[in-house]
């Protein structure tokens, strides 16, 4: 296992540092339950644009639950329920002002496993963009391009655009899926766990495309690697037992944490 | 040791055992397969195809049994499938929770085992003693009948294999609730649901009991839904029981017929499915 504050240190400084400080997001004694159950506590967090923001914590910690209320996709289920304040761009993600598809466009999501829809690769870009926005064969063809491209993903795939999805290797359909989340130009992008299910080669490709993809989106992504979040993030924020127990700048809370509990998940001590 | 050699025994057993059923099955069926062949065979000739049905003593064929059979299979299926399907989509995608899907998928289950001469005598009751005779029609309704619950089981089925993150992943692009399962788990289950049409044109194919009491049958031509209608399966019933030995040989030519062709049918279903499986 590779020193955390290693990795700190051979990032790019003037790439991580804390540029502007744009807020996008915030929650604002936010609550979530399943059922009866209580998964998230009183959580105040804000997420700044154009940053990557990493969400770490042991299992069962509720950073996935924190980051399906983004894009309010909790609500498929009836038992789950959130209450507090949620916004974005100022305004509630939450109240019925806002419609979860319309919602849905401008924060886009990229799963654990990679979801390629059966049916051909450049179908699966224009299914979400078609759903926003009326396009002409050009310009969905220049949309398609262009969003393969920005997902590095362009290279391997433009002879085969007719081909299934689902033919790709596990790493393509991952950038697959990015592609298809980045087409319909969203502000922010989720990431659940989007490397667990890949090999370390894919992944590098992966937290590469998200290091980039920074300058025009604001990112949000949940890990179960810590290495992965000292190495992507601008700002870490660390969940424990449905507590948002730190929230810093990356290299305050992978090098100086301000409390013991952090610490000691950061230095392998717990969790 | 000990234990090790036990356990290659209980696996010979069961292995034996397993082989032993399976031996069983396929004799009967290797049988029932031998005897069509051998005596459907015989019966095959052009005019099998081209003339009619004759009366006992005189030369004849199938055409009017085989025209009538395809007509009242095809209606059926197009009536029932889409109904079939549409259910199983509710079924699966809207009604998981909640007393409608949970009723809906009881009386399926129910029709699904309902003995066929029964759906036949609910079809005489409620059609052909209102319209005053056996007809067409009241025999397609009475195939049609079979079709749906087998359809509504299998898109359910399908359905709920097709595996929710595929669903998340198209609510997250901010798809429609119709949307995701129109372009979305509908195309990731296609195969399963063309699959289960198929066996369902199969097992009606060969139905007799419900169009004993509904579509009768029919010496002549006719391709009228509102006369009674000519199709295999009472054509081979009747010429069967018949003391006439060129009746009891085209019998024989149409119990081969309908078996290639379920054959056929399962054969492409089977295909289909597996094709969609290694995608």
């Amino acid at each position: 296992m590779r020193n955390l504050g290693a990795i700190i240190a051979e990032r790019q400084p003037e790439e991580h540092a804390a540029r502007s400080k744009d807020l996008l997001i915030s929650a604002r004694n936010f609550n979530f339950y399943y059922g009866k159950f209580h998964a998230l506590k009183g959580i105040n967090l804000d997420i700044y644009r154009n940053h990557v923001t990493a969400f770490i914590g042991p299992s069962g910690c509720g950073k996935s639950t924190f980051l399906r209320c983004f894009n309010r996709m909790f609500e498929l289920y009836p038992e789950q329920r959130a209450e507090g304040e949620l916004l974005l761009d100022g305004k509630s993600i939450l109240g019925k002002g806002i419609d979860a598809t319309d919602l849905r466009a401008r924060v886009g999501m990229v799963f654990q496993k990679p979801t390629p829809f059966p049916m051909s690769i450049y179908d699966n870009i224009a299914f979400g963009v078609a759903l926003h926005d009326k396009l002409g064969r050009r310009d969905m063809d220049e949309r398609v391009e262009w969003a393969l491209r920005r997902a590095a993903l362009w290279d391997e795939v433009k002879d085969i655009l007719g081909r299934s999805g689902m033919s790709l290797s596990g790493g393509q359909q991952q950038r697959l899926c990015i592609a298809r989340g980045i087409a319909v130009k969203p502000q922010v992008i989720l990431f659940d766990e989007p490397t667990s299910a890949l090999d370390p080669i894919s992944t590098a490709r992966i937290e590469e495309l998200i290091s980039d993809l920074r300058k025009e989106f604001t990112i949000v992504i949940v890990t179960h690697n810590m290495q992965q979040a000292a190495r992507v993030s601008d700002y870490t924020a660390y969940m424990y037992l449905g507590e948002l127990i730190e929230y810093d700048v990356t290299d305050t809370i992978f090098i100086k944490p301000k409390r013991k509990e952090t610490e000691d998940y950061i230095t392998g001590r717990f969790g | 040791m000990d234990l090790v050699r036990r356990r290659k025994w209980t696996n010979k057993i069961a292995l034996g055992l397993s082989l032993a059923a399976m031996a069983f099955g396929v004799f009967w069926l290797a049988w029932i397969l031998k005897d069509v062949l051998v005596l459907g065979i015989g019966g095959l000739s052009v005019q099998l195809f081209t003339e009619m049905t004759p009366a006992p003593g005189s030369q004849g064929g199938l055409l009017n049994a085989i025209v009538g059979s395809l007509i009242m299979v095809a209606l059926a299926t197009l009536i029932g499938a889409p109904i079939g399907m549409l259910a199983g989509v509710y079924l699966a995608e809207f009604g998981q929770r909640g007393w409608l899907g949970s009723t809906t998928r009881f009386i399926n289950d129910i029709l699904l085992s309902a003995p066929s001469i029964v759906i036949g005598l609910f079809i005489y009751a409620l059609v052909v003693a209102r319209m005053g005779g056996f007809s067409g029609l009241a025999g397609v309704l009475a195939l049609a009948l079979i079709v749906v619950p087998v359809v509504v089981r299998t898109t359910e089925n399908m359905l709920i294999l097709v595996p929710n993150s595929l669903r998340e992943a198209a609510f997250a692009l901010g798809s429609p609730k119709w949307r995701v399962v129109k372009s979305v788990t509908l195309r990731a289950a296609r195969a399963g649901v063309i699959t289960g049409v198929l066996l369902a044109v199969a097992r009606i194919a060969g139905e007799t009991a419900p169009l004993l009491f509904t579509a009768l049958s029919n010496q002549f031509w006719s391709v009228s839904l509102a006369q009674p209608m000519a199709n295999l399966p009472v054509t081979i019933f009747k010429f069967a029981m018949s003391p006439f030995a060129d009746w009891q040989q085209l019998a024989w030519a149409g119990v081969f017929l309908i078996t290639i062709g379920v054959l056929a049918i399962n054969v492409v279903a089977r295909a289909l499915f597996k094709e969609e499986i290694k995608r």
